[in-house]
Formats: C-alpha cells, sequence, structure tokens
C-alpha cells in the first residue's frame, strides 16, 4: 500500500478546505433544506445565448481556439467594456480569455509572484484569493473593510498594509460576500499610494453589472492607475452563463503575455463551444443584463426589508447579489449561528468566516432566489431568531 | 418605478401589494396609489389569468381568424374593429401590417359555434372582404407561460462560493 501522505506537496496537504465545505455536506443530506448560499444567478441563460453554443457544435465549431481566445470574441469584448465602462483596450495583445475568472485569478497571480512578495488582501473577501496567492508562494496581507465605512477600502488602512515587499492588491467590487463597492472619489484616494510603491491593482469585477443605481467604477478608470491594473471579468454573473467558464483578463500587453504563457501550458484555449455563446451575450445581451439587473436590485429592496423587520439590522448593499448582515448581538460565531439555523430550520446559509477572520459576527445571504423561496427563507429564519 | 411595478403585475397579477412595496423599496399607499390610477387611466385594462384548459379537462376551441377590410372615408378602420370587438367571443383584436388587415383571436366551445360567428357575425359586417379561419391546434405558449412544461428548473447546487 502506497503512503500517499508523504507524496502530497505540503502546501496542498496544509491548505484549508473551503469553509463552506462543512455545512454543504450536512445541508445535502438533509431533506427539505432551503438554502440562501448560492453564489450563482438563478436566471437560465437567456436562449439567443445557449442557441448560440449549440449552432457551434452542430456545426462542427469544436476545434481548438487560439491561446488568447476567438479573436471575435476579445474584440466583442472590448467593445462591451469600451460600451459599459468606457475603458479602452486592445483585442490584439491587451485581451486574453480564461476558463471563468477563477482561472484568471490563478494564472495572474502566478505570472506575477516570487517567494515572499506580499499581496495586500481586502478582507471579507471571495475564498479563492488567499490559497491561490499561498499557492504561488506569495504572502498574504489582510487589510480589514469595515462594516462602518460601507466594506469600502479605505487609505489609511491600505498605507498601514504596504510594506517594500508589497507586490499586489487583489480587490473585487461589487464584493461577494459584502455587497459594498468603490466609487470614482474613492479610489482617487489610493492613487499616490498605488503609484509611489509600484503596486499592481488586480481588480475581480465580475459582479460589475450588478451596482445598484450607479455605474459600475473600475478602478483602471482613473487614467494614471489603468497601466497598474489588471481587470478580470467574466460572463457568469452578468448573463448568468457560470456553468460556460468563460471570464477575461484586460490588462498591458506585456503582462497579458505573461499569463498567456502559463494559459497555453495548462489551459491552451477555453471551451470553444462556450466562447461562441459568450460572443452572442457580449454582442446581444445589454437587454439581459438590464433584465436580470432590475430583478436582481428588486429582491435586495425586498430582503433588506425583511431582515430589518425581523430584527436582523442589514444595510442597503449597492451591489452583487449578497446581503452580509451582522449576527454579533446573537452572541453566536457565525459557524454557530449558520450550523443551529441548519440543524433547527433547515435554512442553510454561509458563515461569514469562510471569507477570512474579518468576516465573523457576519453571514453571507444570497438573494438569486425566487421570492417565494426568499419569502421561506426569511419565515424560517424569523422563527429561528425569536427562539433564541 | 411606475414601469418596473407594471412588468411585476404583468407577470404576476396576483402579486400582493405588500410585496410590491418592498420589492420597489416604497410603501403600500404609493402602490396601491398607482394601481388606482393604472386602472383609471386604462393603462392596467384588466387582470387575467392563463388557463391551460386541456389541463383542466375542458374542451374549448380557439380560431386565429385573418380578416381582410376596406377602411371607411371618416373612421378608417376604427369602426369596423369597434363592431368586431364588441363580440364577446372574440378574445383579442389586432390591426396589423400584410395581406390582411385584421387578426383576431376567438374562443368557442365547439367547431361549429366559431364557424357560425364566422359566417353569421363576421362575414356580413359591412366592409369586411374577406376572412381566412386557421383553428388553433395546439397551444404552447400563452402570455409568456409556456405550457405543459416537461422538465422541472434544472437545478442548483446548494451551496457556492
Amino acid at each position: 500500500m502506497m503512503i500517499f501522505d508523504e507524496l502530497i506537496n505540503k502546501q496542498v496537504k496544509a491548505m484549508a478546505p473551503s469553509g463552506i465545505r462543512k455545512f454543504f455536506d450536512i445541508a445535502s443530506s438533509k431533506e427539505g433544506v432551503i438554502s440562501l448560499g448560492v453564489g450563482e444567478p438563478d436566471f437560465i441563460t437567456p436562449y439567443h445565448i445557449r442557441e448560440a453554443a449549440m449552432h457551434a457544435i452542430k456545426n462542427g465549431k469544436t476545434f481548438y481556439t487560439a491561446n488568447l481566445g476567438l479573436l471575435e470574441l476579445r474584440q466583442e469584448i472590448c467593445n462591451y467594456y469600451l460600451r459599459r465602462f468606457d475603458l479602452n483596450y486592445s483585442p490584439t495583445d491587451e485581451c486574453m480569455v480564461t476558463v471563468g475568472g477563477s482561472e484568471a485569478i490563478d494564472i495572474v497571480l502566478r505570472a506575477l509572484l516570487n517567494e515572499g512578495d506580499e499581496v495586500i488582501l481586502p478582507t471579507p473577501s471571495y475564498v479563492a484569493y488567499a490559497p491561490i496567492v499561498e499557492m504561488a508562494k506569495g504572502k498574504v496581507i489582510e487589510l480589514t473593510m469595515k462594516e462602518e465605512s460601507g466594506f469600502k477600502l479605505k487609505r489609511e488602512e491600505l498605507q498601514k498594509a504596504i510594506t517594500d515587499k508589497t507586490k499586489a492588491i487583489v480587490i473585487n467590487f461589487p464584493s461577494n460576500p459584502t455587497g459594498g463597492i468603490m466609487e470614482y472619489d474613492d479610489y482617487l484616494e489610493l492613487v499616490d499610494l498605488i503609484k509611489e510603491n509600484n503596486i499592481l491593482v488586480i481588480s475581480d469585477e465580475i459582479y460589475a453589472e450588478l451596482t445598484y443605481d450607479k455605474k459600475h467604477v473600475s478602478i483602471a478608470n482613473i487614467p494614471e492607475l489603468k497601466e497598474n491594473t489588471i481587470i478580470i471579468n467574466g460572463f457568469s454573473k452578468a448573463y448568468s452563463m457560470t456553468g460556460y467558464r468563460i471570464g477575461y483578463i484586460l490588462a498591458e500587453k506585456q503582462l497579458i503575455r505573461m499569463f498567456n504563457k502559463i494559459h497555453q501550458y495548462t489551459i491552451m484555449c477555453a471551451c470553444t463551444s462556450s466562447q461562441f455563446a459568450a460572443i452572442a451575450a457580449a454582442k446581444n445581451g445589454d437587454k439581459d443584463i438590464e433584465e436580470m439587473y432590475t430583478s436582481f436590485k428588486q429582491r435586495r429592496n425586498y430582503i433588506v426589508k425583511e431582515l430589518n423587520r425581523i430584527g436582523l439590522k442589514t444595510h442597503l448593499p449597492e451591489g452583487a447579489f449578497y446581503v452580509f448582515p451582522s449576527i454579533k448581538s446573537t452572541n453566536m460565531t457565525s459557524n454557530e449561528f449558520c450550523e443551529a439555523l441548519l440543524d433547527k430550520e433547515n435554512l442553510a446559509l454561509v458563515p461569514g468566516s469562510a471569507f477570512g477572520k474579518d468576516g465573523e459576527g457576519y453571514v453571507r445571504i444570497s438573494y438569486a432566489y425566487s421570492l417565494d423561496e426568499i419569502k421561506q427563507a426569511i419565515e424560517r429564519l424569523e422563527r429561528f431568531l425569536k427562539s433564541l | 418605478m411606475l414601469k418596473e411595478m407594471l412588468s411585476l403585475l404583468e407577470k404576476n397579477a396576483r402579486i400582493e401589494v405588500t410585496d410590491l412595496a418592498a420589492l420597489l423599496n416604497t410603501d403600500e399607499k404609493t402602490i396601491n396609489d398607482q394601481i388606482k390610477e393604472c386602472e383609471e387611466k386604462n393603462v392596467i385594462a384588466g387582470y387575467h389569468t392563463i388557463i391551460n384548459w386541456d389541463n383542466a379537462n375542458t374542451e374549448i376551441v380557439k380560431a386565429m381568424i385573418a380578416v381582410s377590410a376596406t377602411p371607411e372615408r371618416d373612421t378608417g378602420y376604427d369602426h369596423i374593429a369597434e363592431i368586431i370587438a364588441s363580440y364577446p367571443e372574440v378574445d383579442s383584436l389586432y390591426l396589423v401590417s400584410g395581406k390582411t388587415e385584421f387578426i383576431l383571436i376567438i374562443n368557442g366551445s365547439t367547431m361549429r359555434e366559431i364557424a357560425d360567428f364566422v359566417a353569421h357575425r363576421l362575414a356580413p359586417i359591412e366592409g369586411v372582404n374577406n376572412t381566412e379561419t386557421m383553428f388553433i391546434l395546439k397551444e404552447y405558449k400563452i402570455m409568456g407561460a409556456i405550457l405543459n412544461k416537461e422538465n422541472g428548473r434544472p437545478e442548483r447546487l446548494l451551496m457556492t462560493l
């Protein structure tokens, strides 16, 4: 019998499994569970987009594409970013198509980091950044974003986190899990710090289209910072295309060339039929975005009102499809809270601690559910809170 | 906000006023006032239920009828349309571009009833030149609702990051 333990990479062995794994296993084993724990939209991909994927397959368009992705798709992505966010990138050398935003996060960090390089990570944050930084031999420097300041990245905090080893900062606005956003003036405060310290900004903008009542601002919209910024985005959240796995990177061409080196050896190219679907989405999907946006905004209004009514004080988040209320008044840890809630009421939420230690005392509630499901969940949550 | 409210009502005429208020981040009084105003101004022209009669074990016969007509000097097509629309059997009536002037949708309990309507009511109307009746054989989608869905919603994982 082989002893695999000795054969596994130490870093991988030490890697903690994601904080929701345990809940997922319990929730999956129970009957009648309602979950507000999903991180993907609830719309079925618009038909014209699905049709484009089927058309590609029917017509045998199933070969590898260029490593960077189909040129037509890169053109549409660049048109889209210009049209919707006023940012100009060249489809030939400043844009590459990846397997979801996830691959983009991985190859960007691997291409940038040397052993011991520091990466600043404002938290609570999406769960994948820290393990990927560590796998790339980098060091995560957490920076706290506070509820009082709308979970924004503040200059004072950034200043404290910067050292001479700082290589990059990973930001994600609108944010999973907090729903927080950054506006132009918020970014303006950070310009000199980023410039003087020669820091790269990895800006994960996957929830850009879900910025409520305001236009999404990228940190790259600040002219001096465009060259410092590596934009990661994708089709999953804007068009409800999670299973297609199409993401992309927009950045300076010297950087794209380096990212593409890793991409060509590990991935070759993103799924071809999905790339054709993405062309249809970027070309003709603006109307789909509007419809989903309106529906998410309505559900956000609804859930925030209901959470406040049942006594869970919640701010109106300005982006994404999550609310991140504090449960500190219950004197429970977020893990205890979620475990008890699942046990007593069959309702699954994600404990805030899954998003870093700064998420402790909060829970992430997704409202990417039908109104009926949200109503039932609120009923259960209300009963649970009353029983405490 | 008005457009959003109307879209929500169009999708679900039975949606509660409290839910509308919460979804649109306003209060119930505002919603009630707006609905009332829309009803008065005939912006909201009615509330209907989409019924899949096949599943209700009730035979009904529907037909779509294309009608060619000659416009009248003073009223154009409006007078003829008014006459056709006044028959309760006529469910919907449209003036359209193309080969014919009107398309109407009619409900009846038997084919005979619809044939009688065409022969005795519709064709004799002054200005109506020609009719072409297309009986509806099967309904797939009515007002945005797909009937006889075989598959439920595809499932998502219970929890994802």
